[in-house]
């Protein structure tokens, strides 16, 4: 059995974080996330009219499901816009846990890490459990730290494009020079091998979205997930064998049948 | 009065505070949240906050996220 994954004082048995955007219906992400067996969700807030209803079902859910909620500052772009939304959240969703996102980049919404570290340090002041959605630059994650983040969820790779662990070195390199600190890929893992990779790596959790709900069948990818990433913490816990570059038979060599030791040849 | 609620330019007769002007726009219930100028209102400022010429008002509501 693996162990569990511990952030800001709370334990999880899942270190699967799903988020709920892009599924065919309200139905398929509730039994998607289900499926998944995800104890911490991501959604977000959005400007709405009073006569808009489409809030109400996720709303139902949210409180029923008895998940961790985990509201996203996405599309924000400024600290100013950031400490707004969280201030919004907190109220709504009744949580002081947050995914901060600050865009630095349309093209490939690379966070921006000077926002990042300047809004973590005013949120973290106003009480805020923050789990900042950053790249995998070292320094930039010490940084984080050193204003009080006691989580960092580098990304694998650009939001929604499923290409996996870009950086594989930059990922590992974050491993070895944080030990102790919970690491979660978000974003950019687009199949349960990925996901099993980062977790074997060393990585206590993966985040996503995309991959689940862009799936031609979201719930069975969902648990496709759930046990990738089930397995590869349990492969990360029981130790990977060292690579090596010459064959070593794993049939036992001796008594082997048909040998006949060679006759010493006369001097 | 003008004032902006979420991006769009709203003449409005004359209104005093925040909790008021939320009422006439017809929101009701707790699902919903307030940033004025740019800045957070916790409900518990609403009846205290007033609403000048102007103001921008966002009001936000939970939707899917990732």
């Amino acid at each position: 059995m693996a162990t569990q994954l511990s952030l800001y004082g709370k334990t999880f048995a899942s270190r699967l974080l799903v988020g709920t955007a892009l599924y065919p219906s309200p139905a398929v992400m509730r039994a998607s996330v289900e499926a998944s067996a995800a104890e911490i969700i991501t959604l977000s807030l959005r400007r709405q009219n009073p006569e808009q209803q489409q809030g109400k079902i996720l709303w139902d859910y949210i409180r029923e499901s008895g998940c961790q909620l985990l509201p996203n500052t996405a599309g924000c772009k400024t600290p100013r816009e950031v400490i707004a939304l969280a201030e919004m959240s907190r109220e709504i969703f009744a949580t002081d846990w947050l995914k901060l996102e600050v865009v630095g980049d349309d093209y490939n919404l690379q966070p921006d890490p000077y926002g990042l570290v300047e809004a973590a340090r005013e949120l973290i002041k106003r009480g805020f459990k923050v789990l900042p959605y950053c790249t995998d630059d070292l320094v930039v994650c010490r940084k984080l730290l050193d204003v009080g983040c006691e989580v960092l969820m580098p990304w694998g790779a650009p939001i929604g494009t499923g290409q996996g662990l870009l950086n594989r070195y930059n990922l590992q390199t974050l491993r070895e020079r944080l030990p102790d600190i919970p690491l979660i890929v978000d974003a950019g893992i687009g199949a349960p091998s990925q996901a099993a990779e980062a977790m074997e790596l060393g990585f206590d959790a993966v985040l996503l979205n995309t991959a689940i709900a862009k799936a031609q069948e979201p719930v069975l990818m969902a648990r496709a997930f759930k046990l990738a990433v089930e397995s590869g913490r349990c492969a990360f816990e029981a130790g990977l064998m060292t690579k090596r570059q010459t064959a070593s038979p794993s049939t036992p060599t001796l008594d082997m049948p048909f040998w006949q030791q060679v006759a010493p040849t006369e001097p | 009065m003008q004032v902006t609620i979420n991006g769009e330019i709203k003449s409005l007769g004359s209104v005093d505070s925040l909790a008021e002007l939320l009422l006439q726009l017809g929101y009701t219930g707790e699902t919903f949240a307030v940033a004025l100028n740019g800045d957070f209102v916790a409900r518990a400022d609403y009846s205290r906050v007033k609403i000048g010429e102007g103001d921008c008002l966002d009001v936000v509501a939970p939707v899917v996220g990732g």
